[in-house]
């Protein structure tokens, strides 16, 4: 493997990600993030001077729609996925700045 | 502050504009709903929900931009800036990094200190979050997701501005052409315009920028000017101790009077952003921007100078008037119902700011027809209404919907035109006063304000104050 993952690297991408990992968890995804940045490496070997990145595959563009409400009420639906709820609203874990 | 020092300030204005959904989903904007009742698995990011946007978004975006001189981006993008936290339940926040829709702008700001241009650097278009509500004793938050993809466009100045005066210049100038577009209200109370203070200090002289702090939380012009003040004096007193300047964001308190440093999320600042893919691409044409640009409404300079070319209207009030354009807009009004454009501004510099001061309201939200003040001035220049009655009589306009016309008739304020009742009370009011009579006589001027004012009085406040006074002259004559 050409790209090796330090310590710190998985280290930082766990907290960016707020995983935690355990010792044999972080060495598994050191070995998974070296190969696919080796993967990523070979595209690298390609000539793209000159090419405008792509983000999207579709040649799409200025879907929109009219400033027209068409969404009513629906909360009692949309609160069925809330880890847990109170007063109509979503209860999370404390979270404070 | 202390001499031998210079501010330098840059903004992060954030506006929320003035459509009717949300930007990327059908979801109402109305504020003040009950909790999560203007919400759909797109503004909830629940997964598989697609984005679509909202066309008036970019119209008002593009609007902004070429009105505050921008480079229009001909093919932007949207893309997403990760980072998570309850109130944003994509983990994402879908912004614009890459390709911004507005670049390279300025507008002209004018203060104590003269002209000049602030630079803008880039206007784009992202989603607002939703609100978290703490509650002390559960170990608990709460989120309301109904603000979360209200649409928002963030403004980034250049650090051009050296002083406070400079940056309230310059978000009266951002928010005037924001209302005259009818893009947002602007109100920093309520938080639909929102400034994010960028400050650093360096000694006179020198060219390149100190270590800058970003402040927050700074909802009125006077907070903002507090605020910069305060993180100046901070900063040079830093400096002084021959310390350094750490680079972070504050929390302005404004009871307090002093930021203090936010505890810096866990994470370093990396948002890794990357292109939206389920946002395709904008593509602008001549076409769009020839549209918007024909739509563009007269903005405040237009229109104050209009003011004292059409209705020779004194700087001053012009000035007053287009401070905001609702009142603008009364003032047009009023005047196209046939009153008078002098006694209108009169009545909007007036009894209109004093009570909007008195209650602390701002210009947006008044609700009197101008009809109704057409109406009234008229009452006034026909003398059917004296002063007096016509202020009363606003009052009550101000705060209910009633027609004057009715109103005066109904509550019997109409002035007494009988010339013959008024000469009889005159006479009456002449004969039990003597000894103002004779003080009048004897070359006491004051003592004419008494009789008129006793008149008045006789009459019920009913009568012409000019007439009354002729008749008066005339009699003791």
């Amino acid at each position: 493997m050409a790209n090796i993952i330090s310590d710190e690297t998985i280290e930082y991408v766990g907290i960016l990600a707020k995983l935690e990992l355990n010792e044999a968890q972080k060495e598994a995804a050191k070995r998974d993030m070296g190969s696919m940045l080796d993967y990523i490496d070979k595209l690298g070997e390609l000539d793209t001077d000159g090419i405008e990145p792509m983000s999207h595959v579709f040649d799409v563009k200025n879907v929109w729609r009219e400033d027209v409400v068409t969404n009513g009420d629906d909360r009692e639906n949309i609160l069925k996925n809330a880890p847990g709820e109170k007063d109509g609203m979503f209860e999370v874990p404390k979270t404070f700045d | 502050m202390p001499n031998g020092y210079e501010t330098v300030i840059g903004l992060e204005v954030h506006v929320e504009l003035a459509t009717k959904t949300k930007i990327f989903c059908g979801c109402s904007t109305a504020f003040g709903g009950e909790p999560n009742t203007h919400t759909c698995p797109v503004c909830t990011g629940m997964p598989g929900s697609l984005p679509v946007l909202n066309k008036q978004v970019l119209e008002y975006a593009v609007a902004v931009g070429l009105a505050s001189n921008c480079d229009i981006t001909r093919y932007c993008k949207f893309d997403r800036k990760n980072y998570f936290y309850p109130d944003n339940p994509q983990n994402y926040q879908i912004s614009q990094l890459y390709l911004p829709i507005c670049r390279n702008g300025h507008v002209d700001i004018e203060t104590e200190n003269g002209k000049k241009s602030v630079r803008i650097h880039e206007i784009h278009m992202e989603e607002d979050a939703g609100k978290l509500i703490h509650d002390e004793y559960d170990d608990c938050s709460y989120v309301d997701y109904n603000r979360s993809g209200v649409p928002l466009i963030e403004i980034v100045s250049e650090p051009d501005m050296r002083s406070a005066d400079e940056v309230i210049a310059y978000l009266e100038k951002l928010r005037m052409i924001i209302q005259y577009l009818g893009a947002s209200d602007c109100k920093l109370q309520e938080g639909s315009m929102r400034a994010d203070v960028n400050l650093s200090v360096r000694p006179l002289g020198q060219e390149e920028f100190g270590t800058r702090t970003e402040m927050k939380n700074l909802n009125s012009f006077k907070a903002i000017r507090r605020a910069i003040e305060g993180e100046t004096e901070r900063q040079i007193d830093i400096i002084e101790s021959g310390e350094k300047v750490v680079q972070e964001t504050r929390r302005w308190d404004d009871n307090a009077g002093e930021s203090y440093a936010m505890r810096s999320k866990e994470d370093a600042q990396d948002y890794r952003y990357f292109p939206d893919p389920d946002l395709v691409p904008v593509s602008i044409s001549d076409e769009f921007i020839s549209d918007i640009k024909a739509k563009e409404p007269e903005f405040r300079e237009e229109k104050k100078q209009r003011y004292i070319d059409e209705y020779k209207l004194p700087e001053y009030d012009t000035d007053i008037i287009t401070g905001s354009k609702k009142m603008a807009d009364i003032f047009e009004e009023t005047v196209k119902c046939g009153a008078d454009p002098k006694k209108v501004s009169n009545y909007l510099m007036g009894e209109t700011m004093r009570i909007l001061k008195e209650k602390e309201l701002d210009p947006q939200d008044i609700t009197f027809k101008s009809e109704s003040l057409a109406k009234l001035i008229a009452l006034q220049d026909k003398k059917s209404i004296n002063g007096t009655v016509a202020k009363e009589v606003f009052e009550v306009m101000f705060f209910e919907d009633i027609d004057p016309e009715e109103y005066v008739k109904e509550k019997g304020l109409l002035t007494v035109n009988d010339e013959g009742a008024l000469r009889t009370t005159v006479q009456k009011v002449i004969d039990e006063n003597p000894q103002s009579v004779a003080d009048y006589k004897g070359g006491k001027e004051k003592a004419l304000g008494f009789l008129v004012g006793q008149t008045m009085k006789a009459m019920q406040g009913k009568a012409d104050p000019a007439s009354v006074n002729a008749i008066l002259k005339e009699l003791l004559s």
